[in-house]
């Protein structure tokens, strides 16, 4: 049996009883509740499983060890910014969002505010932060496939997106968020035995000693001339020869990194599946841990493919180093165990990132046709008067239109680094979504002119900053140089930097404090009302029994 | 079922508690500090990441550096932060606030 076969049969494993998983939740499935939030009876456990679950994405998993492995050093600057982002959903957001919210962010933000204008603000947000990062777990999944179903042609990579996104629209349609929360729990387990595995071999080859592994990496895949600067930041990120722009840059990506979880959609709807907030706190917690400890073990991961596998073959396996981690499995299963145990390993580690990206994207389709139903359709088309048996049908119709557009796009974003790609949504999330949120929950005098202008003008700006970025069009690089840039042989970016972050997140703050000021309503009913509910959790929605 | 205005005025009247507000005060004292903290603490890091390469490269033992010791501190303050929060939330926070929770369910009966 080879490596192909043994890995495509651990996969197909996984989707039986993934697809097993939402068959029974399908039919636990009855009303919104069940459908947007799984009935909000998950165990603070079982719902910090599912938050590594949905935010270990093939970015960190993939990308992150992609970026350490071919850059070294920069490629931690990722992890650490992913996992103190943490602490603001902990401290300001988790608990006060279960307390006040139903089903999604925009509940949260036109609490006290003209439903309509800021839902439709909220609701457009939410399904472009999404499509963004699903963006990024789709061109994953094409990066994996070549490696491991030895599929190189770009027909084979199409067919691998459309299949990952038909699974992706089945356990959405059908599981809900029940369906949903499961696969990522399974898949959080199995994510963090695999790569645990993997880095415990790593590091027993080197003698439990971090300090050799670090050498060999250096020697391995560091610039030759200077292998050390493999070890510390600026190979990738504010590089000398980039100057005081690629310094600023850097700032830019750590800003939008560590302010973007506490805004992303398909993380916020997480703490609606708990019971109370006090289960979201715990959810959270244990998510902090588990992703904590997930990206220390990258961190050798990377550096172990950067000694092992080496920066000539990582390149040759994807350019963008997307598929590094699964060679270091099938490299150290070589070494260990002999080519059997190589082509085990390889086969393990893949089937888990397609789990990986499988959980994810569920995740992300599920949180942007929730907003589109329950926002869009319910409360701004329907003005409210929707029956929850409707809403759920336009959930589950669009969930099957969202999840097409994302195998579309995914297919025309082949070839990018994922953590790269990643890092946009969250610039997009911190600057569209998180000052709506802040504001709402602990400024008195924020209002709908407010909350809109916020949006608007956090996602308008950092979107038009994008376009105009060298992220999609630059200059035609020196000869020999891979291009970058999205769009080939014309340059119109005019903004210097490629993580619009440091602009557009305080954009969005100073929006959101302009178009409050600028007008004059105030609810002191309402305000009392989200105040005492976000702090005390009266009146918050409760779990369902069966 | 209570109708809107009922319960608009038992939220101002919580909201005008002196309990409420002193939940209100201990949460902010709190967390909004402890996020400016962390906030300055993790851009320092970033920042010495973009200017201050020679001092991240300074090598403690072995091939450990001064970049990776100071990045593996942001993991052991995002755990210790997380934790002392959760610590403070179930002492000082949770009593007030199921206590003013149960006073209104029991008003809207």
């Amino acid at each position: 049996m080879s490596s192909t076969a043994l890995g495509m049969t651990l996969f197909l494993v996984f989707v039986a009883a993934t697809l097993a998983i939402t068959f029974w939740a399908s039919r636990q499935t009855k009303t919104a509740a069940d459908y947007y939030a799984g009935g909000r009876s998950f165990s603070g456990v079982q719902n910090g499983l599912a938050i590594g679950g949905d935010y270990m994405s093939a970015a960190s998993f993939l990308g992150i060890a992609g970026i350490i492995a071919l850059s070294g050093y920069d490629g931690f600057l990722y992890s650490i910014g992913f996992l103190v982002a943490w602490l603001v959903a902990l401290l300001l957001v988790a608990e006060l969002m279960r307390n006040s919210g139903k089903f999604t962010m925009a509940d949260v933000l036109a609490f006290r505010m003209s439903p309509r204008p800021v839902r439709t603000a909220a609701g457009v947000s939410t399904i472009v932060v999404s499509i963004f990062y699903l963006l990024a777990q789709m061109v994953g999944a094409g990066a994996l496939v070549g490696l491991l179903l030895g599929i190189t042609g770009e027909a084979g990579k199409a067919w691998t997106i459309v299949g990952v996104g038909a699974l992706m629209i089945v356990y959405v349609v059908f599981g809900g968020m029940k369906g949903t929360t499961w696969v990522q729990i399974v898949k959080a387990v199995l994510l963090m035995g695999g790569a645990a595995l993997v880095t415990v071999l790593v590091l027993g080859k080197f003698g439990f000693n971090l300090s050799s592994l670090l050498t060999q990496a250096a020697a391995t895949s560091g610039p030759k001339a200077n292998p050390d600067s493999f070890l510390i930041p600026g190979l990738k990120y504010g590089t000398d020869a980039q100057g005081l722009i690629g310094k600023i840059d850097l700032i830019s990506l750590g800003l939008a990194l560590v302010l973007g979880t506490a805004g992303l959609p398909h993380i916020l709807i997480r703490f609606y599946t708990v019971p109370t907030a006090k289960d979201a706190r715990k959810s959270v917690m244990w998510g902090i841990g588990i992703i904590g400890v997930f990206y220390l073990v990258t961190l050798v991961l990377g550096f172990g493919a950067a000694a092992l596998v080496g920066r000539e073959a990582i390149m040759a396996g994807d350019k963008a180093g997307n598929t590094a981690a699964p060679m270091l499995a099938q490299r150290i299963g070589e070494e260990i165990f002999g080519s059997a145990g190589g082509m085990i390993l390889l086969a393990l580690i893949g089937a888990v990132a397609f789990a990986t990206i499988l959980a994810v994207v569920a995740g992300l389709t599920l949180a942007s046709s929730s907003s589109f139903s329950h926002d869009l359709y319910a409360h701004v088309f329907k003005r409210g008067k929707a029956s929850e048996r409707q809403e759920v049908v336009v959930a589950r119709v669009s969930a099957l239109i969202i999840g097409a557009i994302a195998i579309g796009l995914g297919i025309l974003a082949q070839g990018w680094n994922v953590a790269f790609l990643v890092s946009l949504a969250f610039a997009v999330a911190a600057s569209g979504n998180l000052p709506a949120i802040l504001y709402s929950l602990f400024w008195k005098r924020f209002n709908t002119v407010g909350a809109v202008s916020a949006i608007y003008g956090g996602l308008g700006s950092a979107l038009i900053l994008v376009i105009f970025s060298p992220v999609v069009s630059a200059p035609p690089p020196p000869a020999g140089v891979a291009v970058t840039a999205l769009i080939h042989g014309v340059d119109f970016h005019w903004f210097p930097l490629s993580n619009p972050g440091i602009v557009s997140i305080p954009l969005g703050f100073l929006c959101g404090w302009l178009g409050t000021i600028l007008s004059k309503e105030f609810n002191a009913a309402k305000y009392a009302e989200i105040e005492v509910r976000s702090l005390t959790g009266v009146g918050a929605e409760k779990a369902s029994q069966h | 079922m209570t109708t809107q205005e009922h319960d608009a005025s038992v939220y101002e009247q919580v909201q005008e508690s002196s309990e409420f507000q002193d939940l209100k005060r201990r949460f902010r004292a709190w967390t909004f500090p402890m996020t400016v903290a962390f906030l300055v603490w993790y851009l320092l890091y970033v920042v010495l990441s973009g200017w201050a390469r020679g001092f991240m490269g300074i090598k403690i033992v072995g091939e450990i550096n001064v970049g990776l010791v100071f990045g593996l501190l942001q993991f052991v303050s995002t755990f210790l932060i997380a934790w002392a929060y959760s610590r403070h939330a179930e002492r000082k926070l949770d009593p007030i606030a199921d206590k003013l929770r149960h006073e209104v369910e029991e008003k809207s009966k």
